[in-house]
């Protein structure tokens, strides 16, 4: 399916929480409002026309420090979907607010949403709603700060932890 | 997991210490010999079986993704070579392409092709590494040495193009270091010759071999539709049987123009992935010397406005890909600098100030020279994309691996997103072995070829 | 000098000579480094005609740690358990410019420097270093453990 018709088919299911569409450099990106994210991902999943039954990446951008979005939502939650059977590729975002930096979680939709959400709430600090364990999967529980955030200095130092069990 | 503390584990007392049998938390820890990487397998074993595992990463965890925000955007590309380390320039050749993408520029055929080869040769020695060592965990400590001495020609290939065995740094946005030497395909005919003759070898040796046999077969497998919704990609998805292969349905580079087969599995097990990387290698040399003979003279490196830099443009004659006898040839080090070919430069050079850095002599004799230097370098050679954002997808030796690049519209890039192949088959390792013996995590964990630089970035 | 101290001296040369020449390794092997370990240790640049060529894949049973790759700080307080699980004598190699400095990793996730954690006796830098310069470091190493072993 070409790009423009599968941001149609999304527009036409989701009617006004699609906030935004467009394309850059052949990739297709909607932009879905907090509430209607799960019901976008289960609807990309099991249409069959959209069939996006891969999630290829689960990501997150923080956009503090972008010159044009500095009072606007500091988070956007990047979901890449990919369709084995039809060969297509589409990419969602949510934007997600700095004091409400939450988003309803895709495990029951993909299982590798799990691991893929614990590195963004390890890394951003973004939590998801409905997580079955959310802790931190690239860093060590004692570690304070989310690093990839533009506010965390790149060479804080950590106090070092001792051998334990 | 449990509640009591292990020194009640250990004597038999607290909740939980009921007569009978109880199962045992085995922790297969960070340091261990059969893990390829660093990772934590945490199990609960009930005698043999393994009932439950919780896998734990982020030992390797480098920064990465903060580091490639520093810098203008060539300088991720050392930081990209360690991602995937035993395959650095699909990595290097993906960022590439995804910087491109987003500046809207294409590079010249003849880099394509060569993209293609240094890529291929890269699959190689990333499967020969996994295969032997899966080989050497499971007793077949020859066929780890075979693949190593293979590899090790393959290496001296990697070198000759690029320099380094390992770390190659090869990569550019808009092209690629240097040329290809001359003699290249003749080298390549001999690595390949001795590459093929090691891979019968070890046929012979393990593919029909009992041992192996009925350590692999049935072991660790994962349906298509689990495969698929755990997010793998790659050989352990065509060994569950689905062709996905982006170099065959979203081709890249110069892949459309070269034959090559998607080999496929049946069952997804162990037995599968390993029938799948050895098919892989053959079809990977297949294509490299189809790539040589199809390869166009021309150009190799485009400008950050996708214009063609002429290959006589270099005045070095290792980037024309004149590498023979330049280590034999005598240094003579000028103290004032003289001789530094600004002659040779100005003949020769693309007399364009914003692209090429002024001969020696003049940055370091003129302040306008100085000046021309200092910006370029501190300036990222102009390469200053248009705000947005693009996805590459390459197929790397795990699987997709993909690039999410978001620019601000400076020199350097807001954020760099790696997609690694590998962490989607270690999130599903618990669900391939829970069930298993504990001696079937060994050929599991090996056939899944976890990367700790990539999986922990 | 005496007879005593005649014996004893070439006793301890004799020790150093067998020490020197049958190093068991303990291969704490985290990244990229890890890749030319591997090609050291194989047919082609072949370790094991110094006697290195054994890996014991137990703390409890080697004496030198080769340190290879970067060491994260979640994987520092296991490489200080497994260097204090070893036993007398024994001396550490740092492979690798990140276990000797850091690397160009200077940020939040990697120790700058095993030695920061552990003495070291040997560093080979590289990134990663070619096996002849691991040769080269082995066979420093080779030098110090005949001198004798390490007292702190």
């Amino acid at each position: 399916m070409d790009g423009s018709a599968i941001l149609a088919r999304l527009r036409g299911r989701l009617g006004a929480r699609v906030l935004d569409t467009h394309e850059h450099r052949g990739d297709h990106t909607a932009i879905i409002a907090p509430e209607g994210i799960l019901d976008a991902l289960r609807f990309c999943r099991d249409d069959a026309e959209l069939g996006f039954d891969l999630l290829m990446d689960l990501t997150a951008v923080d956009y503090l420090r972008y010159p044009g979005r500095e009072d606007g939502p500091r988070f956007d939650v990047v979901y890449h979907l990919y369709s084995v059977g039809h060969n297509h590729r589409v990419r969602l975002k949510v934007q997600v607010e700095q004091d409400a930096a939450t988003v309803p979680s895709a495990t029951s939709l993909w299982p590798i949403a799990n691991w893929l959400e614990r590195e963004v709430w390890d890394m951003f600090g973004i939590r998801f709603d409905g997580h079955p364990d959310l802790r931190r999967l690239l860093l060590y529980e004692e570690f304070v700060g989310h690093p990839l955030r533009k506010d965390y200095p790149i060479d804080r130092r950590q106090p070092l932890i001792g051998p334990h069990v | 997991m449990a509640e009591r503390t292990g020194r009640e584990l250990f004597l038999g007392q607290g909740p939980g210490a009921e007569a009978g049998s109880q199962n045992l938390f085995v922790n297969m820890g960070p340091a261990h010999p059969a893990m390829h990487g660093i990772i934590r397998i945490f199990a609960e074993l009930d005698g043999e079986t393994v009932v439950k595992a919780d896998v734990e990463i982020g030992y390797l965890h480098r920064a990465f993704e903060k580091d490639c925000e520093a810098g203008p955007y060539n300088n991720a590309i050392p930081y990209t070579d360690r991602l995937n380390y035993v395959s650095p320039l699909i990595n290097n050749f993906a960022y590439a392409s995804a910087v491109e993408k987003l500046l809207g520029i294409d590079v010249t055929e003849r880099c394509k092709y060569i993209r293609v080869i240094m890529s291929e040769i890269s699959r190689i020695c990333d499967h020969l590494t996994c295969v032997g060592a899966s080989a050497m965990e499971l007793g077949a400590f020859t066929v780890f040495l075979y693949m190593i001495k293979a590899r090790e020609f393959l290496w001296e290939l990697v070198e000759d193009v690029t320099g380094a065995r390992l770390t190659i740094s090869y990569g550019r946005v808009g092209g690629v270091k240097a040329d290809l030497p001359d003699a290249f395909g003749i080298k390549v005919r001999k690595a390949f010759a001795e590459t093929r003759q090691v891979l019968s070898e070890v046929h012979t040796l393990i593919t029909g071999n009992r041992i192996f046999m009925d350590r692999m077969v049935g072991v660790g497998a994962l349906s298509a539709q689990d495969s698929i919704a755990w997010g793998i990609t790659g050989p352990l998805l065509r060994a569950a049987g689905v062709p996905f292969d982006v170099r065959r349905v979203q081709p890249y580079w110069a892949y459309d123009r070269v034959d090559f087969e998607v080999v496929l599995g049946k069952n997804g097990d162990n037995f599968d992935r390993y029938l799948v990387r050895m098919g892989e290698m053959e079809q990977s040399m297949r294509m490299v010397e189809q790539a040589l003979e199809r390869m166009p003279a021309g150009a190799i490196n485009v400008d950050f406005e996708g214009r063609e830099i002429p290959v006589d443009a270099y005045v070095d004659r290792g980037k024309q890909g004149k590498t023979e006898g330049l280590l034999l040839l005598p240094i003579a080090l000028s103290p004032n600098l003289q001789g530094q070919g600004r002659d040779a430069q100005s003949r020769v050079n693309v007399h364009d100030k914003t692209v090429v850095l002024p001969p020696k002599e003049t940055a370091y004799g003129s302040i306008e020279g100085l000046m021309n230097h200092f910006m370029l370098v501190m300036d990222g050679y102009g390469i200053r994309p248009p705000a947005g954002e693009a996805y590459f997808a390459a197929e790397g030796a795990n699987g997709e691996l993909g690039f999410y690049v978001v620019s601000d519209g400076g020199d350097r890039p807001y954020r760099v997103r790696c997609r690694p192949p590998c962490l989607p088959p270690v999130a599903a390792l618990p669900r391939m072995i829970e069930g298993q013996m504990v001696a079937d995590i060994i050929p599991t964990f090996g056939s899944v070829n976890m990367i700790g630089g990539e999986l922990d970035r | 000098m005496g007879v005593g101290t005649f014996f004893t001296s070439k006793l301890d040369e004799a020790l150093g000579w067998a020490r020197k020449f049958s190093i068991f390794q303990y291969p704490f092997v985290t990244a990229c480094c890890g890749m030319e370990y591997m090609a050291t240790a194989c047919s082609h640049y072949d370790v094991d005609r110094f006697g290195a060529g054994l890996p014991r894949f137990s703390p409890r049973q080697a004496d030198v740690l080769f340190v290879v790759g970067t060491i994260s700080h979640k994987i520092a307080p296991v490489l200080r358990r497994i260097y204090d699980q070893m036993c007398e004598p024994k001396w550490v190699v740092a492979f690798g410019v990140c276990t000797c400095t850091g690397g160009f990793y200077n940020n939040y996730a990697t120790v700058q420097g095993i030695d920061t954690i552990i003495p070291v006796d040997v560093y080979i830098p590289g990134c990663p270093p070619r096996p002849e310069s691991v040769i080269d470091g082995l066979m420093k190493l080779q030098d110090k453990i005949a001198a004798g072993a390490q007292r702190y």
